[in-house]
């Protein structure tokens, strides 16, 4: 599993409490005693590590290679999935994986960002990077959603919209524009959860809903921290420093009102346990969904204009 | 040529490129970046500065384009007094805000109010490039957001000129909510039936181009704007590709089927009366 920087000391710490044991078990020498005293050292050193996490340490967790995606999320949470391909216009985006299935004996449609775990996938799914088809494959998976009644999740988990000319010749901006609005007109419940990284305009192209939620070690910013600092500070090595400053983590976009609700993640990461991680997302799921179901249509509406309209910061001043 | 004058001095003499460049008066004189002719001021501001030699649109200010489009001493203005904070305490903004505020006299970004078109009333808001590049943070948002939802409550039709280099980074995310609020007022605005015009005119990138200024009913441009998502430089960086000269202006967007027409200046606020007029409730019900 590829090690984080951050985390190295905690695993090292296991690995020699490991070599311990087996010495233990193998031989006639015990050390139980000094065992004991390095487990309490290794819990006070993760509760620190873990406990301190800084901007840039969840930078690196939501993009951990082994972080789960989209299709492991559908593979747990939900039965019969189905997936459905296409724009009906110009292609089928693998950056943007979209179909139906069942979640607690319900049918849903369900739209997330798909990246690889490795190379090879990811070149198949640019990265999670989507085109212009990408995105209007999912606002034609939200209509039909709205048409058969289904409620929508939607997974975020991409670094942003693919930065290319074919992207731009295809209507990049129109593409996302358009998700965008007709998303705020959906009649059915949309229920948004970043999972990985929310990069910029190709995230929010799947996130104007009635809920947002972020997984606890996710990220959600208008530009990656790298591109941020090249903008501001013409130097791309600051993107620790930038991290920072953008407030991007799953806390800050709390503080400034933007979420929901964080969604706890296990000690270490999401990819350290996947099934704990589906179980708190399933959970977040059911609620969102009870407080939305009965909602009137008007109300669905009226509630999301509210949702959004509060979000941003100024001051009212006198006229 | 004036050029070449000018070039032939720099060869010969010692004259250094600032004392040439003060050669041209200060507020006076004019040099087109397009063409290099050099021209009064007063002729340029005459044509909308636009050159009147080889039709290069140079930058409006939010007023000059206000006074340009609407009927003399009809406009209003809107939610002047939101001001801009600083949510992310971010270091030195506000100071970078005050200094705009003094160069453009503006308050933000955006200048939103009602004016009369052709003797009908009509709903704006005109983008201004010289406050922080254009772009959005949370008060343009927001006076943008209020504009739609004003032009929806009066029952007017709603002009929105852009001019922006995207998101604006000190807001972080809640500059990219913007583009969610701006969006969700156009929804309801259009099932309300609203009229909403979108003109790009140079720049209009990042999360403005993805958001509001492509929702119009109808899009246009103005000629050789630069109009996109990704920065050109992004994109060679990225794949290496080499781009087409007119990649992302106003005429690559309308060959590939983005916009809807591109539109000189001068035949801005015919056109865009033309059109209102067209879907002038009045005339239909009657």
């Amino acid at each position: 599993m590829q090690l984080l920087e951050f985390e190295k000391p905690v695993i090292h710490l296991k690995e020699k409490i490991e070599e311990l044991k087996k010495l233990t078990k193998d031989s006639e020498i015990d050390l139980t005693e000094e065992i004991k005293t390095l487990e309490k050292k290794l819990a006070v050193l993760e509760d620190d590590i873990y406990g301190n996490l800084k901007p840039w340490d969840r930078v690196q967790m939501a993009r951990h290679q082994q972080r789960p995606t989209t299709l492991d999320y559908i593979e747990h949470l939900f039965v019969d999935f189905i997936e459905f391909h296409g724009d009906r216009l110009y292609g089928d985006d693998e950056a943007i994986v979209a179909g139906i299935a069942m979640f607690h004996e319900r049918p849903i449609t369900v739209i997330g960002h798909q990246r690889g775990k490795n190379t090879k996938e990811n070149i198949r799914r640019n990265f999670g990077m989507p085109h212009p088809e990408g995105y209007r494959k999912a606002l034609r998976h939200m209509k039909q959603a709205e048409k058969f009644n289904r409620p929508i999740i939607c997974f975020i988990d991409t670094k942003g919209a693919e930065p290319g000319k074919e992207a731009e010749e295809r209507g990049q901006s129109s593409a996302i524009a358009q998700n965008l609005m007709e998303m705020a007109g959906l009649t059915v419940p949309v229920v948004c959860i970043v999972i990985g990284e929310g990069g910029s305009g190709g995230a929010l192209a799947l996130g104007v809903g009635d809920k947002i939620y972020m997984l606890e070690n996710s990220t959600y910013s208008v530009i990656s921290p790298e591109g941020a600092a090249a903008l501001l500070w013409k130097d791309a090595s600051q993107a620790q420093r930038a991290a920072e400053s953008m407030r991007i983590t799953s806390y800050d976009l709390q503080d400034l009102h933007v979420l929901d609700g964080v969604i706890a993640e296990p000690r270490g990461g999401a990819h350290r346990d996947v099934e704990f991680q589906a179980k708190e997302i399933e959970k977040t799921i059911t609620q969102a969904l009870k407080e939305l179901t009965n909602l009137s249509v008007d109300t669905l509406l009226e509630n999301r204009w509210e949702k959004y309209k509060n979000i941003g910061a100024y001051e009212e001043g006198t006229e | 040529m004036l050029k070449d004058i000018f070039g032939r001095r720099k060869k010969h003499s010692s004259v250094s490129n600032e004392q040439t460049k003060n050669d041209i008066p200060e507020g006076l004189m004019k040099k087109c970046p397009s063409c290099n002719k050099i021209f009064y001021e007063k002729e340029m501001a005459k044509n909308m500065e636009v050159c009147p030699k080889c039709g290069f649109h140079h930058a409006l200010s939010a007023w000059e384009r206000i006074h340009s489009l609407f009927d003399a001493d009809t406009f209003e203005e809107w939610d002047a007094h939101v001001q801009t904070s600083n949510p992310l305490d971010f270091p030195d903004y506000l100071e970078k805000i005050e200094k705009d505020r003094e160069k453009t006299k503006l308050s933000e970004a955006v200048v939103t109010g009602k004016g009369m078109m052709d003797n009908r009333p009509v709903a704006f808001s005109v983008m201004d490039s010289r406050f922080r590049m254009g772009s959005m943070g949370s008060v343009v948002g927001e006076k943008i957001a209020r504009a739609i939802e004003r032009a929806k409550d009066e029952d007017l039709p709603f002009v929105i000129f852009t001019a922006s280099g995207g998101a604006r980074m000190q807001e972080g995310v809640l500059s990219l909510m913007q583009m969610s609020k701006t969006s969700i007022a156009i929804k309801r605005f259009s099932k309300a039936g609203g009229l909403m015009i979108s003109v790009m005119t140079h720049p209009t990138t990042g999360g403005v181009s993805a958001s509001f200024a492509s929702l119009g009913d109808y899009n246009f441009a103005e000629p050789e704007a630069l109009i996109g998502f990704a920065g050109r430089r992004i994109i060679e960086q990225t794949t290496r590709e080499k781009l087409p000269d007119d990649f992302q202006t106003a005429e690559f967007l309308l060959k590939h089927g983005h916009i809807d027409r591109v539109v000189h200046r001068h035949d801005m606020k015919k056109l865009l009366s033309k059109i209102i007029n067209m879907h002038g409730k009045s005339e239909v019900s009657s």
